[in-house]
């Protein structure tokens, strides 16, 4: 998984799409997360709004349901005072033979500037943005490809703990806490694309990732991604400084290339006693829904180092972010008041 | 006599030398070939400097779409895609809706074909609505001329129906054709199982799932004896396993697709449908070996694998989008881009090779269309092709004569191209303009 084969690297979203981790560069990500970390006190104000993308219009596609991720992204947009248009079409409603061109083109026709989509097929976001040149797109997780928002949250997460140890803010630190950081990557990685925009943010950033998952559940092409691949979880529990653990995604066939569930929590599931023998400061995040019981422990999930509602929270920063870099088309100035 | 055509100044491409010479044809059939020939009066003169003229194109595996799928391709106007490509002949797929799995389809088809521009040729099911369950009416679909059946769009997964087939066929004198994947290993994939499938998130169809069957074939042919043409072989083990099997004398065959020789699943990069086909599109390595493979003579034929979809179908997402492109007005250049200067090859995949593997060579006692593939003499069938092997165009879509738009190729440029076409001894294309 070389950095964006075939394409171009991009310095920074302003103006542009948001379609894979792959295609940015180091110093798109850490503007995305300094501009992200300007709007965390936006979110504590007793007025939680700026009338930034005052008059813009962005429509929430979701031909997959995800009420998480839809709420987060509609809140972000809501915060920067943009109009949304939020249309249901979770896949099943979806006819089989409407076209994706038909459905954005009718969308389009609303008068939108930017859609933000959820998709269960792989590319779905990248046809759209050919389909309507002029909409800026932002996905919101498309099959097994990528969720590029969750990625940088999760970075984004990490950053603002260890800032916080280290006494400094994460935008004064950039990426230098990165460097060096040992991240372990566990479970289902074959379908994740919550994997493959992590393994690019934290490896952009300059951290080390090691994978770690049953033979079936790892990716094909596992050897070209930037990662140690290790089989066996419990030797690199005292390496790690984070653990990402990812949801086992039964609805992807995932049941049948695991013997049983119970199988894959003895010998992947961050049970109670794994999480006893990693070091007291190793971070552990989950991009939710979790399987309690499955992937992770129900006891292992509520410890301070889980860092799970810290992500969610930062979900509607890194959003708002987003839709503000690449729909207002430049970076912000050092102050968010207008 | 008005019925006469003088083919004139081109390079007479025979099947094991080429000679400047001109080419009369009269009441259908070639009557001579020589230098500068006598011009009856009144006779068509087909400008062929600079040419190639040789057999007509047969292509092997077409996909016509009728019945069933009118609104992407009709017999009428695959046959004239066909005629723009070289093709005098074209082997109609069975995958229509209904599937030409008895002898009523099968003759529906071969009288639509009557009135096209092109002769057409029909394949075939091998089972009941291509289920891979039961067998289908073999004998007398073969009884109307059939002489190939497959089940194309899916392989004949289970070994025991696909035995039975095959011992079947035999003695019947026909050949089976297999499209192999095994189903169970392809998984539902979409694309080439690979480091891009994974990238791009798109589940993978490996290339073991083609090289089982091929291999699971060639046991089955030892077996029964019975001749097995292997469809659109993609991989470089497939075609090596086929080649293997053939130097122990095993009665196989095998075509290549134009979009396998050309393109590698880093065409799908871009999640554009277009480039979605079963089998999928490989690696370099496959593409480099397909091309070796047709240079040095183990692949018996170029098959266009020609699949026209409905615009709309393949502007759905990527899994959801049918499989399959667009391939009888390009294949020829696509060749030529392979064998280079070497007219002696490019006639024998284009022409001779699929020819004798969908017995259309004239020599059965039971011919239903006139003579395609055979040597360009006094006394055949007048089945020509003027192949222009020097001039550059590029593809356009709109332009395309198939009723779907659905090329890779749209603003590429090719080198090589029909300038005639003779078809029963009247003239298809000319100029490169369909007539």
């Amino acid at each position: 998984m070389d950095r964006n084969v075939g394409g171009e690297v991009i310095e920074s979203i302003a103006g542009e799409n948001l379609i894979s981790l792959r295609d940015l560069s180091q110093r798109a990500i850490v503007e995305i997360l300094d501009t992200a970390e300007a709007f965390v006190e936006v979110n504590t104000r007793a007025i939680k709004k700026v009338p930034t993308l005052k008059g813009r219009v962005v429509a929430s596609l979701f031909f997959e349901e995800s009420t998480r991720t839809r709420l987060s992204f509609e809140t972000a947009a809501k915060r920067l005072s943009a109009d949304v248009l939020s249309l249901a079409v979770a896949s099943s409603s979806v006819k089989k033979g409407e076209s994706l061109r038909d459905t954005i083109a009718t969308i389009d026709a609303l008068g939108i500037d930017a859609v933000v989509m959820r998709h269960s097929a792989s590319g779905a976001p990248e046809q759209v943005s050919r389909f309507v040149p002029h909409v800026r797109v932002i996905n919101a997780g498309d099959g097994q490809h990528q969720h590029p928002t969750q990625g940088l949250l999760d970075v984004f997460t990490i950053r603002q703990v260890l800032a916080e140890r280290h006494g400094t803010t994460g935008r004064e630190s950039g990426c230098e806490l990165f460097s060096g950081l040992k991240v372990l990557i566990v479970g289902d990685l074959r379908h994740s694309r919550v994997a493959r925009s992590d393994v690019m943010a934290y490896t952009t950033l300059g951290a080390t990732v090691r994978v770690c998952a049953p033979g079936t559940l790892l990716p094909v092409d596992v050897s070209q991604w930037p990662v140690e691949v290790v089989y066996d979880f419990d030797e690199s529990l005292a390496w790690a400084d984070v653990v990402g653990v990812l949801r086992l995604q039964k609805e992807r066939g995932t049941g049948s290339l695991v013997p049983s569930l119970g199988e894959f929590t003895r010998t992947h599931g961050l049970t109670w006693e794994r999480a006893q023998r990693l070091s007291p400061s190793t971070l552990i995040t989950h991009p939710g829904p979790m399987n309690r019981g499955v992937e992770i422990d129900s006891r292992v999930a509520d410890l301070d180092v889980a860092l799970m509602e810290r992500q969610v929270a930062n979900g509607v920063p890194i959003r708002m972010s987003v839709l503000y870099l690449s729909l207002a088309g430049r970076a912000p100035e050092r102050s968010t008041d207008e | 006599m008005s019925s006469d055509i003088v083919i004139s100044g081109g390079t007479v491409i025979h099947a094991t030398s080429t000679e400047r010479a001109d080419v009369l044809i009269r009441d259908g059939r070639v009557v001579d070939v020589g230098v500068d020939l006598d011009r009856p009066a009144g006779a068509t003169i087909i400008d062929a400097s600079e040419c190639w003229v040789g057999p007509g194109f047969v292509d092997l595996h077409t996909h016509l779409r009728e019945p069933g799928r009118e609104e992407a391709e009709t017999v009428e106007s695959g046959a004239r895609a066909a005629a723009m490509g070289g093709y005098s002949a074209v082997v109609a797929m069975p995958n229509t809706e209904p599937a030409i799995d008895n002898a009523m389809v099968a003759q529906y088809v071969l009288d639509r074909g009557r009135e096209a521009v092109v002769d057409v040729a029909v394949a075939g099911a091998i089972t009941v609505g291509r289920r891979g369950e039961h067998l289908a009416e073999i004998a007398e679909m073969a009884a109307l001329g059939v002489r190939l059946f497959t089940d194309d769009g899916t392989g004949v997964q289970n070994p025991l129906v696909m035995r039975r087939a095959l011992t079947y066929a035999r003695p019947l004198g026909v050949r089976l054709a297999q499209h192999c994947e095994d189903e169970a290993l392809a998984a539902g994939g979409v694309m080439n199982e690979g480091e891009v499938s994974s990238r791009l998130g798109l589940s993978g169809r490996p290339a073991i799932a083609e090289e089982v069957m091929v291999q699971r074939d060639i046991e089955l042919v030892r077996l029964t004896g019975c001749p097995l043409h292997f469809l659109h072989l993609s991989t470089a083990r497939s075609i090596a396993m086929v080649a293997a099997a053939r130097a122990e004398g095993l009665p196989v065959t095998c075509e290549v697709a134009p979009h396998h020789l050309l393109l590698d699943d880093r065409a799908c990069e871009e999640f554009d449908a277009l480039f979605k086909v079963h089998p999928p599109l490989r690696t370099v390595g496959d593409v480099a070996a397909a091309r070796a493979a047709l240079r040095d003579g183990r692949i018996d034929a170029v098959a266009t694998d020609h699949a026209p979809h409905a615009p709309e179908l393949k502007e759905m997402s990527f899994d959801d989008a049918p499989a399959g492109m667009l391939g009888l007005e390009h294949a020829a250049s696509i060749t030529l881009d392979v064998l280079g200067d070497d007219p002696l090859r490019l006639f024998e995949v284009l022409s001779r090779g699929p020819s004798r593997v969908a017995q259309l060579r004239g020599s059965d006692e039971r011919p239903r269309h006139s003579a395609h593939g055979g040597d360009v003499r006094a006394g055949e069938d007048a089945n020509l092709v003027v192949f222009d092997p020097r001039t550059t165009y590029t593809v356009d879509r709109e332009k395309l004569q198939s009723r779907a738009v659905n090329t890779p190729y749209d603003g590429r440029a090719f080198v090589g191209r029909t300038r005639a076409l003779v078809v029963r001894g009247a003239v298809r294309v000319s100029e490169g303009s369909l007539l």
